[in-house]
């Protein structure tokens, strides 16, 4: 008992109360996340996956910028509805080139994990201009804006450069390519195979239908790539994971 | 006038021994219920990490005893629902396409399934109601006007297979060339005179007669000598009332001037072979069916 009557120590010292804080704290930490960084059933590795092209980068950073992870998920849980409505569940490889991940908390409209290839790019420029127009039913707000910005793609490379600081792993190559890789995705006439060579699996169209690159192309280039990656119908799930 | 009782005139329970300013502080036992509820959290919590996968160790951690996983979960939670439906989903899988509406236990499980697939991945572009949208180039799938068939196994390589979509060979595919490139303005607003003309609509008489030899170079290839289309090439009729991105003077000249290339994806690697065939039989029993 002498030993746990020198609580009066720590409770009359703001320092060592806070030192001891932390290291109980620390405790936590240590045992619960520190170990995701490690164990092999935490860090699942999947082919197909890797980072993003240049127009889809931009796109990614509009889908932060207009807050559309406020209403939409990007994190198919592991549950037969789900599963039902949207395609696989999401694996954490999927998201390990996000920074920061747009797993989202509130579904106000559906998840967007897995919404490339789901729609026509036509559709989507509907969709984001006057999105009542397609759904009727829909509470989304109006991006036909989207389609007015034009982006020059100026600072593409520094923020690939940031995601490569972050552990992305951007080569050399791809970031002194970043403005051409930027340009030529919405090119079909253009040379484009350097960039599928980079980006294995990039879509090269004209997005919006527009001439320039608009924030709309950007935005649905984006939106076209997300969850088509992984090819599931060679992907084997080890249930230990 | 509330008495004041020093702690002394309580039950002897002592005190923590701190003092602060002369006051200090009973060491009164916890509750019961509180403190059995602390210890039966306790043993809880040692048995659940026991049972379920909890301690990190050095390349994994504990599986538990239960062998709890998630992904087993869902795939057998996946697996109950297709034993459930097993018979009458292989026999939907395996049936000939044009036997479905004959067989009424099939047809009325292939239209149920169908309208629960319809809702989730067709209705955000046909309508929830399968109408469309009318002249936007999303197809009203009621009527019986249908760009690239529509009897069963049509609608079945539609959806399959999509139209103009990139990601398959065996995608319905043609092009409107884009006339303006081709054409004067004039002679596109002559063509769409002659085009009012065919469809019924009010038209210049002079324009529309010029128009009908710019027809015959340039349109007739594909939407035939008469204008009724062409199923093959998905080149719709011109002749009916129904049209896919609007029949007025405005909307057919930037249809003539800038061509249209509707995109439908292709649904197999999404959807189930057995989804594919239900769904196929629902938009084929909504009116228009052949």
């Amino acid at each position: 008992m002498s030993f746990l009557d020198k609580h009066k120590v720590l409770e009359k010292n703001a320092t060592l109360l806070l030192v001891g804080s932390l290291l109980v704290v620390s405790i936590g930490g240590i045992v619960e996340i520190a170990p995701l960084f490690y164990l092999q059933n935490t860090i699942e590795e999947v082919e197909g996956m890797r980072p993003y092209a240049p127009l889809e980068l931009a796109g990614r950073d509009i889908y932060i910028r207009e807050g559309c992870y406020v209403c939409h998920s990007q994190m198919i849980r592991p549950m037969r509805d789900e599963v039902e409505r949207y395609g696989h569940y999401s694996l954490a490889a999927e998201s390990m080139y996000d920074h920061p991940f747009q797993w989202g908390s509130k579904r106000t409209g559906p998840d967007l994990a897995r919404v490339g290839g789901r729609y026509s790019d036509a559709w989507h420029v509907d969709h984001l201009s006057d999105p009542v127009s397609v759904v009727p039913e829909s509470v989304m707000p109006k991006y036909a804006f989207l389609k007015k910005h034009l982006l020059e793609g100026t600072y593409i490379q520094d923020t690939m450069r940031a995601h490569q600081i972050v552990g992305v792993p951007y080569s050399d190559d791809m970031i002194e390519n970043g403005q051409r890789d930027f340009r030529v995705q919405i090119n079909p006439d253009g040379d484009y195979d350097a960039l599928l060579e980079r980006y294995p699996g990039a879509q090269v169209r004209n997005f919006d239908g527009a001439p320039g690159i608009s924030e709309m192309d950007a935005l649905i280039a984006y939106l076209q790539m997300l969850g088509t990656l992984v090819d599931f119908s060679t992907f084997n799930a080890d249930v230990s994971r | 006038m509330t008495e004041h009782r020093s702690h002394q005139d309580d039950q002897d329970v002592g005190t923590t021994g701190h003092s602060w300013d002369g006051i200090e502080e009973l060491n009164n036992p916890l509750p019961r219920w509180w403190l059995y509820t602390l210890y039966v959290c306790i043993i809880w919590g040692i048995g659940y990490t026991i049972a379920y996968p909890a301690w990190p160790l050095i390349s994994a951690a504990t599986p538990g005893l239960l062998g709890f996983s998630t992904r087993q979960d869902v795939a057998d939670e996946i697996a109950r629902f297709e034993t459930t439906n097993g018979q009458i989903a292989q026999r939907l899988a395996m049936a000939d396409l044009a036997d479905i509406p004959a067989d009424p236990g099939l047809n009325s499980y292939a239209t149920a399934r169908g309208a629960a697939v319809f809702r989730t991945n067709c209705s955000q572009c046909h309508g929830a109601g399968a109408a469309g949208v009318q002249a936007a180039g999303y197809p009203n799938l009621l009527d019986d006007d249908w760009l690239w068939g529509g009897d069963l196994a049509a609608i079945h390589q539609t959806i399959t297979h999509g139209i103009r979509s990139d990601a398959d060979d065996d995608t319905r595919w043609s092009q409107m060339p884009v006339f303006g490139e081709i054409l004067e303005p004039e002679q596109i607003d002559q063509v769409v005179m002659y085009v009012r003309t065919i469809s019924g609509q009010s038209h210049d008489a002079g324009p529309a007669a010029a128009g009908a030899v710019i027809f015959a170079e340039n349109c007739a290839a594909c939407h035939g000598e008469t204008g009724m289309g062409e199923r093959a090439l998905g080149a719709p009729n011109l002749t009916d009332a129904i049209w896919l991105y609007g029949g007025s003077v405005d909307r057919l000249r930037e249809t003539v001037t800038y061509a249209r290339a509707g995109m439908m994806p292709n649904w197999s690697p999404r959807l189930s072979e057995t989804d594919i065939r239900a769904v196929a039989t629902y938009v084929h029993q909504l009116g228009g069916g052949e």
